[in-house]
């Protein structure tokens, strides 16, 4: 069995210019994973199942992972130049502050694979693939043309998050019905309001209940609605 | 009405006094044909009830029907997800009358464990009248049988004519009942008026 520094390796030596990276898990179980660039990803899981030493043949589980934007506050040194008066003469000078800096960075859709190898017996081997954003740019290329066990899962990620996987032969909902609108795995999915009646309410759902009832005794109030 | 103690003490001397009504709800209790359709796991516990250990048959309920045309009683076990509560409504509204609901289980009763998913009905109760609700995650078949014995009950205590009669011999009763249509965001609508009064909440 080969470490994930070594499949790399195998990878680049056999697909150039893949771009693969490692993703590192810093958890005990240290379970790192290959990230891929969507443009090569087919020839990487091709060479993955197909290779006589690696033979990744049993594509165990496909997932998806949301990570919203997020706002990162960094420090950062900023040098200046200031005037100051020194002996009565003004004269530049350069300051050096801390300065706390606030930037958004975007977020992205995240699919990862669970490969094993039947045949020699090991795994998981995990790989990542991440979209341009959430929003527009979700499209991520297929491996159900490699593994047909990714047909149903990369179904059920297009459902719940959206990603729209080119070359997938059958792309359409699985949980949720056609015409749904939303995806309801995403971190920001607004579920339907219809909590009117939470006998056993409590955290966020006691919240829901009572915005709830707050609005509608607001629409009796004002005779709208109802 | 015949005197309770005087029926009993013709019995004893061969002479059977009844009504028709007495005659017809007997009649009608004892073989109410289920409807052989399962959900969830609530439907495994179902199986099991009319199997050999506990034999539903004992009460007049051996028959699962494979068809809504053939059938008396829905059993609305497990739970009933956005995507099938429209088939649900559409079996029922299938049903010929009379027709009994027992909502078996959390899940069809209220959306149990799963009442905050995207995906799960809270209650199947929002959109047809339901008779007997039974709570358990499943219900062992013992309270399916006591759920079934309480419908009995109640059949028995419908009058023919007047207040509380069953639907099907009042002419103004509704039989159909709308089925809700997929939404964008949500099914349409989320319950139907008249069938599911909000149930009101003291906090």
């Amino acid at each position: 069995m080969k470490t994930i520094e070594e499949i790399k390796a195998a990878i680049e030596a056999a697909v150039p210019g893949a771009g693969v990276e490692v993703v590192p898990n810093p958890s005990p179980s240290a379970q790192h994973s290959l990230r891929l660039s969507p443009e090569r990803a087919v020839e990487v899981a091709r060479f993955l199942r197909d290779d006589a030493e690696l033979a990744l043949d049993f594509l165990s589980n496909v997932t998806g992972v949301d990570w919203p934007d997020r706002e990162v506050a960094e420090k950062v040194k900023v040098t200046r130049t200031v005037t100051k008066i020194v002996e009565g003469v003004e004269q530049a000078a350069e300051e050096t502050a801390e300065e706390t800096q606030k930037r958004v960075e975007p977020g992205y859709l995240e699919v990862v694979y669970h490969l094993f190898s039947v045949e020699k017996k090991y795994g998981p081997v995990v790989l990542r693939m991440r979209t341009v954003n959430r929003t527009d740019k979700v499209e991520l290329p297929s491996l159900t043309p490699v593994w047909r066990s990714a047909e149903f899962q990369e179904r059920e990620i297009y459902d719940l998050f959206g990603v729209f996987f080119t070359g997938h032969p059958d792309l359409r909902r699985i949980l949720m019905w056609e015409g749904f609108q939303d995806h309801p795995m995403l971190r920001d999915y607004v579920e339907p309001d219809d909590f009117e009646y939470e006998p056993t309410a409590h955290d966020e759902v006691l919240a829901r209940a009572q915005a709830h009832e707050a609005a509608v005794a607001g629409r009796e109030g004002t005779g709208v609605g109802q | 009405m015949v005197d309770e103690a005087l029926k009993i003490e013709m019995g004893k001397q061969g002479i059977v006094v009844t009504s028709l009504q007495e005659l017809y709800n007997w009649g009608r209790r004892g073989s109410v044909w289920p409807m052989n359709f399962g959900l969830a796991c609530c439907a495994i516990e179902m199986i099991a009830t009319t199997m050999a250990r506990y034999d539903m048959a004992r009460f007049g309920a051996e028959v699962f029907r494979p068809s809504p045309r053939q059938a008396d009683l829905l059993i609305v076990s497990g739970t009933v997800t956005k995507k099938m509560a429209p088939q649900v409504v559409r079996l029922y509204n299938q049903m010929p009358e009379p027709r009994y609901v027992i909502a078996m289980g959390a899940c069809a009763i209220s959306g149990g464990p799963f009442k905050q998913g995207y995906n799960v009905l809270k209650g199947i109760d929002r959109y047809i009248p339901v008779d007997v609700h039974i709570p358990g995650c499943p219900p062992r078949p013992e309270a399916l049988l006591e759920a079934f014995i309480t419908l009995q009950k109640k059949i028995d205590a419908q009058p023919l004519t007047g207040e509380g009669r069953p639907r099907f011999l009042d002419a103004a009763a509704q039989g159909e009942f709308p089925v809700p249509v997929p939404g964008e965001h949500d099914l349409e609508p989320a319950s139907n008026k008249g069938v599911w009064p909000v149930p009101v909440v003291i906090r």
